[in-house]
């Protein structure tokens, strides 16, 4: 549980209500940050002077008796693939280094109005295609519980911010378990709401049909109190949902105050690990202990098989590729970010693509031009999204009989820098998390226990389509009954 | 299509040869803004003015679909008696420094509208194989000595034109010649402008035409190796470029060689195609599904209440016409010319069809005609039908009215208009044959040896010294019917 400091209700109710300054914490947050984000690198570039102005506008309306919103003065970090008006926008990416949008991101407009006050744009595996955030073309971003261990990615910056106490909450994105991963990595709550909740105008796309923004917090109510704030319709954005979700703020309460009696909750065979080698045994302990804990919590639980489920690492690494192929073919050095020349227009093109982009990015732009290519079509892309679409109505048949499904978020816990040079091997940290991915429904890792090396372990709650209230209502039952790990925030310092 | 047509087109090739012609035509929709972005669709303005992030493709931006542009396409598709149905977007992704996201939304597998077909004035009728939407591309300058890409010092590129909505309308192959060819793009443009889903100006880019010409022995059903033909500007041009594309497709196979399907630029100056750059690999646009957008499916509501909004379509307006016993041509030319809605309610008042189509094709200028009541002018042309005024006068009238709104009896009458009576032509005339004896002589002789040339010239002669003698009010007609009549009586 989180302490009185660092919740971010508790700051925005303080904020408030006068009895702390919105200045007074932006100040205490950018202080830890000048201290240790020399180590850590959370963070690409922090707004100081942005965050300070916006602290002393939450504070003057505080003071002149305006509504704040629900976000007062909480100093939340964002990924720095997200837009920011004013403010370089980076995906850690040579391409971007200097790019600077003329527009803020619906997601961070949002929070604006709410209050909120963003410390600065965290680091991130280039153009979000990564799993340790090694992929920075501006260097790695330290695990804060383990600075020899990677903070997991691609939304390293943002988990790694919130552990080491640099901001409240932040906001990552999630194509293939980019939130959800590193939030496990990290110990934290880290959500990715069903497709279409948060608006993805001003995201910087990597695969458009997965991408997803979704927060980070230390704890569920913070991170359900973020989710409301950013879910909505947006008509800049044609995937967004025009019904609207109802409060996962009111969803937590509900469930501290009712429990959870009777909730469905499915144990995925397929993610469980159980017999599989990559997955560390206190990992697969952790997700069949928290299965436990939930049934122990008056919910009903069973275990239930989604053989596709297992095919979506496949599927996954075609269409994101696919799409991240076409999204990213606007970098050509012609209208914004890095030029190098070359003798004709073609040229200067190949040359900045050469120059601008990292290796895996350019991995991932060969393998999606080849799946997308005459011939190769039906092959790859056609057949990965045949596999999509039996994903999808397979486990909207196992919704018929589960609110929410359970797994544990990754295979192992936070592992050493270089560990897993080897591509496939690092795709497979994605594979409990991608199936939500490709079904588009929601998912999120909460923290249960601690496993190898002490570091934590994060496990996975999924519902349906717009079923994000069960899934936060299971959420809390979990992080009620979560082993005392001592890493709780506030607990070391 | 007519008999003459038909034969003209025959003898454009060598005998057992006929061309096979299937037109893309491009029309920029005539919305407020893009395609998907807020930023203005407007021609001419200063470079890079109307843009906006969606449209420059800035990371982050997503594309939402702009309803006019859907309902302007439903409207064409509706208009060429097309299948209207579920379509999805699709990227067509090439490198291209003018197109901001080096891909192009497009439709692929599934356009908005499909099987359609298009009857031209002369009775032919040309299938529409699709009629799909699409986002069109900036326009880049290359600065150099030959103001090609290849030796080009440098490029500007001006993004006002990027995102601009576009429906590209494929016929099937199945337009037999470049008359043909250019009757099809001129009823096109009609029925685009009709319906007011674009202005259709050729000269402003906002329609354009790539040709697919191929060519097979007479008579025969296969569909031979076709080439692509790019950058045709004008109808002209369009015609042009068929026939030395055909002759050139002929002439491979009479050397025993075939053409290389392939995109060909129109040379204007050279009044040749040429090759693009050869290149090395086949073009793959690895079209796929954009994630950014979701499917259109528009609703039976939604097309029958479309339906029911459609103007009366060009054909329909020229039937309207000749239905009155209008000329074909004349009609057509009306309705062209969008005054055919003023000719019918003159002709409809009473005036003469002929009269009405003739000052509505040479006497009016369009923007002016808005000014024009259909009472007064059918009065206008009933005056000269009945020789109250001549048709020089007539048309003097008909230029005041436009210009005041006046109605043409009082134009008439403050002019001192009024037609002469026969009697006092005929004794001007014989009295000016009387002063000029030589030359009425010279008239009789050139009329017996049947001197046109003479003739016309001693013509002019009198009916000047006639117009200069009533300061242009004689009716030009009757003057030269009383000369003719008069030589006749002469020889």
């Amino acid at each position: 549980m989180t302490s009185e400091l660092t919740s971010a209700t508790a700051i925005a109710r303080d904020v408030a209500a006068g009895s702390r300054t919105a200045v007074s914490v932006a100040e205490e947050y950018l202080a830890r940050i000048s201290e240790r984000d020399g180590e850590i690198h959370a963070f690409n570039t922090v707004m100081a002077d942005d965050a300070l102005a916006q602290a002393t506008a939450v504070d003057e309306a505080v003071a002149a008796g305006h509504d704040v919103g629900p976000l007062a003065g909480v100093p939340i970090a964002l990924k720095d693939n997200m837009c920011t008006r004013g403010v370089r926008t980076t995906c850690s990416s040579k391409m971007l280094e200097n790019w600077v949008p003329p527009y803020d991101a619906a997601a961070v407009e949002k929070l604006r109005s709410a209050g909120a006050v963003a410390v600065g744009k965290t680091n991130l595996d280039e153009f979000a295609m990564g799993s340790s955030t090694e992929n920075s073309a501006f260097g790695p971003t330290l695990n804060p519980l383990d600075p020899t261990r990677v903070p997991g990615g691609s939304s390293g910056g943002s988990a790694a911010a919130v552990a080491a106490g640099f901001s409240a909450v932040s906001l990552g994105s999630d194509t293939g378990g980019s939130i959800r991963q590193p939030a496990a990595l990290c110990g934290l709550v880290g959500v990715k709401p069903t497709y279409g909740a948060v608006s993805r105008y001003g995201l910087i796309a990597f695969a458009s049909s997965l991408d997803q923004i979704g927060p980070f917090a230390h704890d569920v109510a913070d991170a359900a109190a973020v989710f409301d704030v950013i879910a909505g319709h947006d008509g800049r954005d044609s995937t967004s949902i025009p019904e609207q979700l109802p409060s996962m703020s009111d969803a937590v309460a509900a469930s501290i105050a009712d429990g959870i009696d009777g909730l469905r909750v499915g144990l995925v065979t397929e993610l469980s690990g159980r017999g599989l080698d990559a997955f560390e045994p206190e990992v697969v302990a952790a997700g069949a202990a928290a299965a436990d804990a939930l049934a122990a919590a008056g919910a009903k639980v069973d275990e239930v098989s989604i053989p596709t489920a297992v095919a979506g690492l496949s599927a996954y690494y075609m269409i994101a590729p696919a799409e991240a192929s076409s999204n990213l073919a606007r970098y050509d050095g012609v209208r914004y970010g890095l030029r190098e020349p070359g003798p004709n227009t073609a040229s200067m093109m190949a040359a900045s693509r050469t120059a601008g982009f990292g290796d895996e990015v350019k991995r991932r732009i060969m393998l999606g031009t080849y799946a997308l290519s005459a011939g190769y079509y039906d092959a790859f892309y056609g057949k990965a999204q045949r596999i999509r679409t039996l994903m999808i109505q397979e486990f909207d048949r196992v919704y018929a009989d589960f609110d929410v499904l359970i797994s544990p978020t990754s295979p192992c816990v936070a592992f050493e820098f270089g560990a897993k040079a080897d591509p496939l091997t690092m795709y497979y940290n994605d594979v409990c998390t991608i199936p939500s991915n490709l079904t588009g429904h929601p998912a999120m890792s909460i923290p249960f226990g601690l496993g190898a090396h002490s570091m934590p372990v994060g496990v996975q709650l999924m519902a349906p389509a717009m079923g994000e209230a069960d899934m936060f209502r299971a959420a809390v039952a979990l992080e009620a009954a979560a082993p005392q790990t001592g890493r709780e925030p506030g607990a070391s310092s | 299509m007519t008999a003459t047509q038909r034969s003209t087109e025959e003898d454009l090739l060598p005998d057992g040869w006929e061309m096979v012609i299937g037109l893309e035509v491009h029309a920029e929709l005539a919305t407020r803004t893009k395609m998907f972005s807020p930023a203005a669709n407007e021609f001419g303005g200063e470079p890079n003015t109307n843009i906006h992030p969606v449209c420059l493709g800035l990371p982050g931006t997503l594309p939402v679909v702009n309803r006019k542009a859907v309902e302007l396409s439903i409207r064409i598709g509706l208009a060429l008696d097309c299948t209207v149905g579920r379509c999805v977007w699709a990227r067509k992704n090439y490198f291209y420094p003018d197109m901001p996201k080096d891909y192009q939304i497009s439709q692929y597998d599934l356009p908005l509208n499909s099987d359609g077909q298009l009857e031209l004035p002369s009775g032919a009728v040309i299938g529409i194989e699709r009629a799909h939407m699409e986002e069109d591309t900036g326009k880049s300058t290359h600065v150099g000595e030959s103001g090609r890409i290849h030796d080009a010092g440098y490029s500007l590129v001006d993004y006002n034109r990027a995102g601009v909505p576009l429906i590209e309308i494929v016929s099937r192959p199945e337009i037999t010649g470049p008359e043909q060819a250019k009757e099809y793009v001129e009823e096109l443009r009609s029925i685009l402008v009709a319906v007011g889903a674009s202005d259709g100006k050729m000269e402003e880019g906002s329609l354009r035409v790539d040709a697919n010409v191929s060519v097979r022995p007479t008579g025969a059903e296969e569909l031979r190796t076709r080439c692509e033909i790019k950058n045709v500007n004008s109808l002209r041009s369009l015609g042009r470029a068929i026939i030395f594309e055909a002759r050139r497709h002929v002439q491979l196979y009479e050397n025993g060689e075939a053409p290389r399907q392939e995109t060909r630029h129109w040379d204007e100056e050279g009044g040749r195609t040429r090759a693009g750059r050869s290149k090395e690999e086949a073009e793959d646009y690895r079209y796929f599904a954009d994630p950014d957008l979701v499917p259109i499916d528009p609703s039976q509501e939604w097309i029958d209440e479309i339906r029911a909004a459609l103007p009366a379509l060009p054909k329909d307006r020229r039937d309207a016409l000749t239905g009155h016993g209008a000329d074909p041509a004349a009609a057509a030319t009306a309705v062209n010319r969008g005054l055919d809605g003023l000719a019918l309610s003159a002709i409809e008042n009473g005036a003469d069809a002929e009269r009405v189509l003739t000052h509505i094709a040479h006497n009016l200028a369009v923007d002016g005609a808005d000014n024009l009541d259909a009472g007064n002018f059918a009065e206008l042309v009933k005056m000269e039908t009945s020789n109250a005024l001549t048709s020089t006068q007539a048309k003097q009238v008909l230029a005041e009215m436009v210009e005041t709104g006046n109605d043409p009896a009082a134009i008439a009458t403050a002019h001192g208009f009024e037609a002469m009576d026969t009697g006092e032509l005929e004794a001007l005339v014989d009295s000016l044959i009387a002063d000029h004896s030589d030359e009425w002589q010279r008239f009789v002789a050139a009329g017996q040896a049947d001197d046109q040339k003479e003739r016309k010239k001693m013509q002019g002669f009198f009916t000047g010294q006639i117009m200069k003698a009533t300061k242009g009010q004689a009716d030009g007609a009757a003057v030269n019917k009383l000369l003719s009549t008069k030589a006749g009586q002469a020889s």
